[in-house]
């Protein structure tokens, strides 16, 4: 029965907007998160993510739905009646208790024993690095540390599952890199389900095991970061998750899995389709500028020709701009294996532009 | 010379403070100097101070006179102390509710909010004393009003016997003093980040523990703050207690205005006085220690 940790089935939230209007911030999503993984909600700010972390730890109703915790339907269930701890954004930790009470809190109110509640603050503590820190005033500490017993003050209950609301959003980027590592090691050590949330998808790539990305309170899709970024089922998933091109023009053959695309300017080519699609169907064709070349190879069925408008060399990578014939812009990523790669063209030269059928992925929304 | 403010940085500071420096000086300091000296003074038959050393004075208010053990004017400070508290109490537990309630309105709200509870502060605070005798004498609005809803249930009617009395003097003080507690407790309540309750609920505590473990230690310093603009006045009024209290209830303030006005007996009047000063200077120390006042405004 509970094989899932958290399920959110068909969820609706709305709220009384500013002008007395309704804003639907979460709209029939359905999610089923497993028990034991380290799962993300993507999607830039406003797209619901933060929303529906808040329903699950029960500070939002759901408007419509149910979510279910390890089965158990929550219902109205307050907060404090939840097997969920929270991880928030600004720490939220207690600023007239010190790092010892802050985390000591939960199990307090819980009424574990005395005993109990010291042995296991000291665990936490030395589980977040942060052993002798019990006397000190959260004031006294560094973003990074205050973060750390953000996560103690949280996993010291032993929650079945752990919310983390952007915790990383505060700290800069050396040290969110640092804490990254740290998370996921924590995450395998405790072995609790963690839901993240977070509007970076580079961090959603490094950490998670699933990932599902919201727009506009919808979760578009979910999965794996290899499926999302591989097999993005939709415009807004592929621009969102790294760099791509898009490519408009209109179906003209169509090859069981495969279709050739005709673009303006007398382009055409050859593109995989996962959804159905009709001859005559405009549709965006999205490769990944990785997935290009202007260097020869002999197994890239597309090829398109234009102009090169300018070259960025970043050391690992050279980034060329092409124009195509009929007016459309992609960009082209080539590795840099030797010295002289960067002198695969120049500005202003004509260039011939491969990529595989597989690398070129049509998208009907 | 103005090269030389522009240069010298403890220059600067002594000139910044030099007006305010000049009020206090002129208008605090010198003044308690001269009641400290005038308390240890006698006065001739005429009223007129005479300016010698002896404790007499402090004597005589606590209890020890020339025909033995009197404790009248010991009965009078506690009487001043015992109304401060109560009506410190009372004030706290009046205005927390109420600065809780603006505090969690919608932003919009509060300001028109802070402002009702301002409005009364525009009259003379006189005048808004007078009002209560009004209502509370006999013939008071109070009774004619609590007169006419016993009369019409057609139940027996005894006018309440409020004015004068203490309990007309304290009501008076906790109206008085009631903004000034809202006040700070509001600004405490409302920097509190809402995400330490909803912290506080994700860690399994209910509304009321929430309140206790969260709300009231950090509304502290509105509190201590609130009970300094309180109990300092109150515990030196006179105006309040003569008005409602009709000259029965008699406080170190009424006591020190008496010995200076009526009396004429100015030395005991500034021996009451800086008692008056000492009390109150002990009881703020010991309250902000205790309550760690200024640890607490640090952690902001």
């Amino acid at each position: 029965m509970a094989e899932y940790a958290v399920e959110l089935r068909n969820v609706w939230k709305r709220f009384p907007g500013p002008g007395g209007e309704v804003v639907t911030a979460v709209k029939n999503v359905s999610l089923q998160i497993y028990d034991g993984e380290f799962f993300a909600l993507l999607g830039p700010s406003g797209c619901g993510k933060t929303t529906s972390l808040r329903m699950i730890a029960g500070f939002e109703l759901p408007s419509e739905g149910e979510i279910f915790i390890h089965g158990r339907p929550m219902g109205k269930t307050p907060p404090y009646q939840r097997p969920v701890n929270t991880v928030f954004q600004s720490y939220a930790l207690f600023p007239h208790m010190t790092i010892g009470e802050n985390v000591a809190f939960g199990l307090q109110m819980k009424g574990v024993d005395k005993k109990e509640i010291e042995r296991r603050v000291a665990e936490a503590l030395a589980m977040v690095r942060l052993s002798g820190y019990e006397k000190r005033k959260p004031k006294q500490l560094s973003g990074g540390q205050q973060q750390r017993v953000a996560l103690a003050r949280a996993l010291v209950n032993r929650p079945e599952v752990l919310l983390l609301d952007e915790p990383l959003g505060a700290l800069d980027l050396k040290l969110r890199k640092e804490m990254q590592l740290e998370l996921k090691r924590l995450q395998r050590e405790v072995g609790i389900t963690f839901i993240f949330v977070t509007h970076d998808q580079e961090e959603a790539l490094t950490m998670s095991d699933r990932i599902a990305v919201m727009e506009g309170g919808v979760a578009l899709q979910v999965g794996t970061a290899n499926e999302i970024y591989e097999h993005p089922n939709c415009r807004f998933v592929a621009d969102f998750i790294g760099e791509t091109n898009f490519l408009d023009g209109k179906v003209a053959e169509i090859d069981t899995d495969k279709a050739r695309i005709d673009l303006p300017g007398g382009i055409s080519l050859w593109a995989h389709t996962p959804q159905r699609v009709s001859v005559g169907q405009a549709v965006t064709v999205t490769v990944r500028p990785e997935k290009m070349h202007i260097r020869p190879n002999a197994t890239d069925v597309n090829q398109v020709t234009g102009y090169v408008t300018d070259i960025v060399y970043i050391g690992t990578d050279t980034h060329y701009g092409v124009v195509l014939n009929g007016g459309q812009t992609i960009r082209v990523r080539e590795q840099n294996y030797s010295a002289e790669s960067r002198l695969l063209a120049r500005e202003g030269e004509e260039v011939c532009v491969r990529f595989s059928i597989e690398a070129a992925r049509v998208l009907t929304e | 010379m103005i090269q030389q403010i522009r240069e010298n940085r403890r220059l600067q500071g002594l000139l910044l403070i030099l007006p305010a420096m000049f009020v206090m000086v002129t208008l605090l300091v010198i003044p308690l100097t001269l009641t400290v000296i005038t308390s240890f003074g006698q006065r001739d038959a005429d009223g007129n101070v005479i300016y010698t050393f002896t404790l007499e004075n402090y004597w005589r208010l606590l209890g020890f006179t020339e025909q033995g053990w009197d404790d009248l004017y010991l009965r009078i400070l506690l009487r001043s102390l015992w109304l401060a508290v109560q009506t410190t109490v009372i004030v706290i537990l009046m205005a927390y509710p109420l600065a809780y309630f603006i505090a969690r309105s919608p932003e919009k709200r509060r300001n028109f909010l802070l402002f009702l509870v301002l409005v009364p502060l525009w009259t003379n605070f006189v005048i808004r004393i007078y009002a209560w005798v009004m209502i509370l004498r006999s013939q008071g609005v109070l009774n004619s009003t609590l007169g006419a809803i016993a009369g019409l249930l057609n139940v027996p009617f005894q006018p309440l016997d409020l004015y004068p009395s203490q309990t007309a003097v304290l009501i008076g003080m906790v109206y008085e003093f009631l903004p000034f507690m809202i006040l700070p407790i509001y600004t405490s309540l409302e920097k509190i980040e809402p995400s330490l309750y909803e912290a506080a609920a994700d860690l399994y505590a209910n509304a009321f523990r929430t309140f206790w473990r969260v709300t009231v230690p950090l509304s502290m310093p509105g509190i201590v703050a609130g009970t300094i603009l309180t109990f300092i006045p109150v515990i030196g009024t006179f105006v309040v207690s003569d008005i409602l209290g009709g000259r029965q209830v008699i406080l170190v303030g009424n006591l020190v205005q008496r010995q200076f006005l009526d009396a004429r007996n100015p030395p005991f009047g500034a021996a009451a006085s800086i008692i008056l000063l000492v009390m109150t200077l002990v009881m703020t120390l010991y309250y902000t220690r205790r309550f760690g006042l200024r640890e607490e405004i640090a952690a902001g």
